[in-house]
């Protein structure tokens, strides 16, 4: 009686944090969502670099790549926090520190997704760009990319976890972020109430959500290559295709074939 | 839970920062972020991984060989593990039992945390052996345990290896997040070095450097091997 | 263009031409050439080069050693003072464009219509403008017998009507050079006829070069002004398709013949 006592008394006092804490979770999915908008960004530049011809192009995405590979997230949260300033680039906000070494170093990550999806995109494709004389950018840009965009999904949805997770560490510069307010929550509560119940399911939940809408990324990507059904067909409530997850827990993938009915 | 001072608070005003990177200082400070490195990164890494290979075949097993529902709480348990923060469980453990050694919450933590990777490595590599072989033993009456032990397990493992090698590299490069429970490893250190004297440039590129050299030519020793690997079949 | 073409010279020219894999020497010291207009089938089995030579051509594959001239003008390398150098990629785009290929594969772009593939490369490529490019790629689906299939997908179409707007994708860049790899063999035999009575079309309403790797041999016999046999990376026999099919001189020629016409 005495524990349940306890678990109720915690979720009253839940319910007073609940600002704190929702704010708090707000923070780490701004957080989490912008610094993954760096990391594309990042990842994309670096990524075609590396992918490219030119050996002044990929020497140097190369060497940045490993870098913020080989390199530890602490390591580079301290350098943008403590060294970048004595170049004279002093960050005012810590979110804004937090949001720089997050899409550095899952930047770097990505670029590799990026350029294996490039050399994954199927060798006739290449050829006939060559066939038909195009040039690098409007190869990438107009046939390549939008191919190997489908393929890179699954990888940055898996990225996109490790970012969030990784996220967890940036209130150490002094935000307070959901990570920050779950030991607030502690100090009331207790280490099992507020980090493994609250805290572990919360950022469970919000690593479902993120999965789940890059599956449904990939689906449409897919579609529009002309492989599997329209985004609609997979949310309805009665889909005629199953989605099956392809090992549990990392993003289903929707079986393959071609577009029933043949849409244009 | 610790928060940082922002460096600027943290100088006296009026001092000059001088310049921006002394070797003395460097040279100085090299032996005790190194020693850190061993003494704690390493060895967490090396026990992590361990844990994290066996605890990781026990998971592929389970889930393999349990009934439906069991199988489907084991994988939904490891995927809880999985997706949510290392910090997090390093923070549940470090509070819920006081009484632990932080180093041995890093042990575990780590080490279930990547064992839940290893699983889906695990599960691909025993997918992976043709259907050919598990018939073969049944119609030689192989028992469970030996036809796992001997046939399934050695053809299993060889994808494994390589795998296995990157993800000791990831966890390497995750062990600074046992500075949000007071272990002393390597980036901690470089960090306590550079509060206590306000340079944090050499302390912290240090770190990095060290993290740089240890993993980047390990990662390509690695790559070499899954290519060798992969002709051998 | 800059050089006027000079209706006596070869259209495409092999002088000492080399290609190694490796250490595999598929192609050594080939010299042939091929007129303005002529048609000529490369046969032989399969590792004999045949393809190859329809890849160097291409710019598909590097040439290892020799020269190949297009119009004249060196493909990929030039002599320069005793030197074998490379061609700018700017000479090497501006013979390239004059050279088409057809895939075994088709290799139609999956993210665009049928209508998109066809006008893609003459607008970027050459320059047209939409409206020129959209009417001509209209009169090309008609010619290839797919008028109404202008907004569908590629997926969507059958293998053999793939192949079809891959033929009218190559001929949309007005190529003097046409090569076609072995372009039937990955269709049901039912369909062949129709992509090759495409084919004969195009060889008797246009003046276009057209070098031919396939098995079908009574495709050969009909447009061909010259059959090539190839084995080891050689020519073994070369004539008139009436000569080659017919009364075959060289005994591997002989061999290969009565191999593959055993199962015609």
């Amino acid at each position: 009686m005495d524990w349940l006592d306890q678990q109720q008394q915690y979720f009253e006092t839940l319910q007073n944090f609940g600002p704190r804490l929702w704010d708090g979770f707000l923070l780490t999915v701004q957080l989490t969502l912008v610094g993954a908008i760096l990391a594309f960004v990042i990842a994309v530049v670096l990524g075609l670099m590396a992918g490219s011809p030119s050996l002044w192009l990929r020497g140097p995405a190369r060497v940045i790549i490993e870098f913020f590979r080989g390199t530890s997230l602490l390591v580079q949260l301290f350098w943008v926090y403590y060294v970048l300033p004595l170049f004279g680039l002093t960050l005012e906000s810590s979110f804004t520190v937090g949001v720089i070494a997050l899409g550095l170093n899952y930047g770097a990550y990505g670029a590799e997704a990026v350029r294996a999806s490039l050399t994954s995109v199927s060798t006739g494709q290449w050829e006939a760009t060559v066939a038909l004389s195009m040039s690098w950018p409007h190869k990438i840009r107009r046939i390549i990319f939008p191919q190997a965009w489908a393929l890179m999904i699954p990888s940055l949805a898996n990225l996109l976890v490790h970012l969030l997770k990784g996220s967890a560490i940036v209130y150490i510069v002094g935000l307070n972020d959901f990570n920050f307010e779950l030991d607030q929550l502690r100090r009331v509560t207790d280490a099992w109430f507020a980090y493994a119940f609250v805290g572990l399911i919360g950022y469970f939940l919000f690593a479902l959500l993120l999965t789940r809408i890059m599956l449904l990324l990939e689906v449409r990507a897919k579609h529009k290559l002309g492989q599997g059904p329209t985004l609609r067909e997979v949310l309805s409530p009665t889909p005629k295709m199953p989605i099956v997850a392809a090992h549990p827990g990392s993003a289903p993938s929707v079986p393959g074939g071609k577009a029933s009915g043949g849409q244009g | 839970m610790m928060t940082l001072t922002p460096l600027a608070t943290a100088q006296p005003s009026g001092e000059s920062t001088g310049n921006i990177w002394d070797w003395d200082f460097a040279l100085e400070i090299f032996p005790e972020i190194l020693t850190a490195f061993i003494q704690v990164t390493l060895l967490v890494t090396v026990v992590g991984t361990a844990i994290a290979a066996v605890i990781g075949l026990v998971i592929a097993i389970l889930i393999r060989v349990l009934p439906s529902p069991l199988a489907f709480i084991v994988r939904w348990a490891a995927n809880f593990i999985r997706m949510t923060p290392i910090v997090v469980q390093l923070l549940v453990l470090y509070y819920g039992f006081t009484w632990m050694d932080p180093l041995l919450i890093g042990f575990i933590v780590f080490g279930v945390h990547y064992a839940t990777y290893m699983s889906e490595v695990y599960r691909a590599g025993i997918d992976s052996v043709p259907k050919g072989q598990w018939e073969a033993t049944k119609a030689l009456s192989m028992s469970a345990g030996r036809t796992w032990r001997r046939v399934v397990i050695p053809q299993a493992l060889r994808s494994t290896i390589p795998s296995l090698g990157n993800y000791a590299i990831s966890m390497f490069k995750d062990t600074p997040f046992l500075f949000v429970i007071s272990v002393a490893e390597m980036v901690s250190v470089a960090q306590d070095l550079g509060a206590q004297t306000f340079r944090y440039t050499e302390a912290i590129t240090i770190a990095g450097l060290i993290f740089l050299a240890a993993s980047y030519p390990t990662a390509l020793l690695i790559n070499r091997l899954e290519k060798r690997l992969a002709y051998a079949n | 263009m800059p050089t006027p073409i000079d209706p006596e010279a070869p259209v495409i020219e092999f002088v000492d031409v080399e290609k190694r894999f490796g250490s595999n020497t598929v192609l050594k010291d080939l010299n042939f050439s091929v007129r303005r207009g002529e048609r000529v089938t490369l046969i032989g089995p399969s590792g004999s080069g045949k393809t190859t030579i329809l890849r160097l051509v291409m710019t598909l594959e590097e040439l290892t050693g020799g020269y190949i001239f297009v119009d004249g003008e060196p493909l990929t390398h030039r002599e320069k003072d005793g030197k074998r150098i490379a061609v700018s990629a700017k000479e090497q785009k501006h013979l390239r464009t004059r050279i088409g290929m057809v895939f075994q594969q088709f290799n139609l772009f999956p993210n665009m219509t049928v209508l998109e593939n066809i006008i893609e490369a003459p607008i970027h490529v050459l320059g047209q403008s939409k409206a020129e490019a959209t009417a001509k790629a209209h009169s090309l689906l008609e010619q290839v017998g797919l008028p109404d299939k202008a907004d569908q997908h590629p997926m969507s179409l059958s293998g053999g009507q793939q192949q079809r707007v891959a033929i009218a994708r190559a001929l949309a860049m007005d190529p003097e050079i046409l090569l076609l790899d072995e372009v039937t063999s990955a269709l049901d035999p039912e369909v062949v006829g129709d992509v090759l009575n495409i084919l004969r079309q195009v060889a008797d309403t246009t003046n276009v070069t057209m070098l031919i790797v396939t098995h079908e041999m009574s495709f050969a016999r009909d447009v061909s002004h010259k059959v090539m046999m190839f084995d080891g990376g050689r020519v073994v026999e070369e004539g008139s398709p009436e000569k080659i099919f017919s009364d075959p001189s060289h005994a591997r020629t002989k061999q290969f013949l009565s191999a593959v016409l055993r199962d015609a």
